[in-house]
């Protein structure tokens, strides 16, 4: 083996390693932003999402999204991946369907049947992850022939987990004491430095998710992860700033959660361009995520009533979305404000509705037989007393 | 002999237990209680405004012979007042005996 294929499996291997730390930091985040009466609850859900991808996506999910193309639609199945020279790529993709699966959890965290969330954990790698992934990532996909951009899964990975925590989230509805008398309540999480260290672990983490879909680092490759380290960073850092300035505004304090949420705004929109826009781009992509998540956070809970305790419908499906879009305009070839026209803009929507439009009417229907089936909530006793006493027969804080 | 019974800020604490050491109040009983009060602490949570009237005191039990008594309350009342709601309240009441366990004395001897 040449020491660059060696190179470039191992920043591969190394940046595989990073993402799926962020499960630490979803963890994190999810505890930190809930009440400590589900904390073992939200431990469990985090880590069975994924252990459950790893077995599902190895054994199945890996083909039907990288098999050969049936139709452009789908890869072809085939059991037990085992291809030799190409583990690497599986565990990269691997960490990558248990990060879109683990999005949905925190959207529908502390009223949740476990064993429910299970099942959809297990089809959301099995079924909707793969195969909108396929129409991207596999160079035969419909979407890959376009042309449309998403280079480390702003819509393949977040937005397709956000799409199905907002389905989640109607699906099971708020938290009892949530909304009363049609108004939004507030449930503060019990721990915002937990949820803090989360969102340093992710930022920690995206580095490898975005600078590892590189897939390479030998020879000119190099040059090209360090460009994607500092677009990732800048946007992270702008998203930060802006939702900080905009709570400060709206809410005449600069909000902790809330700024939290724009740090990962930032770093889910410029995921898909992160390799095609520049630095400055990339900061107007950061503070466009950051103030379009306060608002998207505000509108879905005040407006919707949509009970999301960790703002992942805003942060992953929202500007997942509106990162997607706006490589269309910032994208220095062929965007935009580069004098690209709209005919990029135009293929990156189709993208981004046709991704939405699969992963919530799937999500839908599997969620419509769950809840007809085994039911998608706990008893009203379960969730008042906290799912770690009832589902777990457990505390996690204990004297 | 009386029990003063005072419910202070935690930040006031330190200042209180001085003035009591420098009074010869040595021994007292404390933890921390949550209350409702006149006081409203205003939050403001992902853009969501509330305000909880729940507050976090702290609660000091002490016994004291009758002599102790008036400088005792002078002393809780000049060192945790801040002049804001919420200083807190102090509540006299009689103590039928006590005793000390070690020897076995009992009344204002079992306070020395």
């Amino acid at each position: 083996m040449d020491t660059n294929a060696v190179l470039d499996l191992m920043w591969v291997v190394i940046a595989g390693i990073l993402v799926f730390f962020m499960q630490a930091g979803f963890t994190l985040v999810e505890t930190g932003f809930t009440r400590s009466k589900n904390t073992g609850n939200i431990i469990m859900k985090n880590i069975m999402d994924f252990c459950i991808g790893s077995v599902v996506f190895w054994a199945i999910g890996y083909s039907l999204m990288y098999g050969d193309s049936i139709s452009s639609f789908i890869g072809t199945p085939s059991w037990f991946f085992s291809k030799p020279n190409e583990m690497h790529n599986l565990f990269f993709q691997t960490v990558f369907a248990a990060t879109a699966a683990t999005i949905v959890s925190g959207a529908i965290a502390e009223r949740t049947k476990f064993s429910t969330y299970l099942i959809f954990s297990l089809l959301m790698t099995l079924i909707i992850y793969p195969i909108s992934g396929h129409w991207v990532w596999q160079s035969g996909g419909w979407l890959a022939k376009m042309g449309f951009t998403d280079f480390a899964g702003s819509s393949v990975v977040h937005s397709v987990g956000g799409w199905a925590a907002l389905v989640a989230a109607i699906m099971v509805g708020p938290r009892i004491g949530k909304y009363t008398k049609g108004k939004s309540n507030a449930i503060p999480g019990h721990n915002l430095l937990i949820g803090s260290l989360g969102v340093f672990i992710l930022w920690f983490g995206w580095f490898g998710f975005n600078g590892g879909s590189e897939l390479a680092i030998s020879g000119e490759h190099a040059n090209n992860v360090a460009d994607i380290i500092i677009t990732t960073n800048l946007a992270g850092a702008a998203g930060a700033l802006s939702a900080m300035f905009v709570t400060w505004i709206a809410y005449g304090r600069p909000d902790i959660s809330m700024t939290l949420n724009g740090i990962l705004a930032g770093l889910v929109a410029v995921t898909a361009g992160c390799a095609a826009v520049s630095p400055a781009g990339a900061l107007a992509i950061g503070i466009i995520a950051g103030v379009v998540v306060v608002f998207s956070i505000d509108f879905i809970d005040k407006k919707l009533k949509i009970d999301d305790p960790v703002g992942a419908i805003s942060v992953h499906g929202v500007s997942g979305a509106l990162g997607t879009l706006l490589v269309g305009l910032f994208a220095t070839d062929g965007g935009l404000f580069y004098g690209g026209g709209f005919h990029k803009l135009g293929i990156q929507a189709i993208g981004v509705f046709a991704i939405a439009a699969w992963a919530i009417t799937i999500s839908f229907i599997v969620l419509f037989i769950l809840k007809k089936t085994m039911g998608l909530r706990v008893s009203k006793e379960e969730e008042v007393d906290g799912l770690d006493i009832h589902e777990h027969k457990a505390n996690c804080f204990n004297e | 002999m009386k029990k003063i019974e005072t419910i202070i800020r935690k930040s006031k604490f330190g200042e209180v237990k001085d003035a009591l050491h420098q009074i010869e109040v040595n021994f007292f009983s404390y933890w921390d209680v949550t209350g409702v009060g006149n006081e409203k602490q205003g939050h403001v949570y992902r853009g969501v405004s509330y305000s909880t009237s729940d507050i976090q005191r702290r609660f000091l039990s002490i016994v004291v012979s009758d002599p102790f008594l008036e400088k005792t309350v002078a002393a809780i009342i000049e060192t945790a007042h801040t002049g804001n709601v919420g200083d807190g309240k102090i509540f006299v009441s009689d103590v039928i005996e006590s005793y000390r366990i070690r020897t076995g004395e009992k009344g204002a001897d079992a306070l020395k």
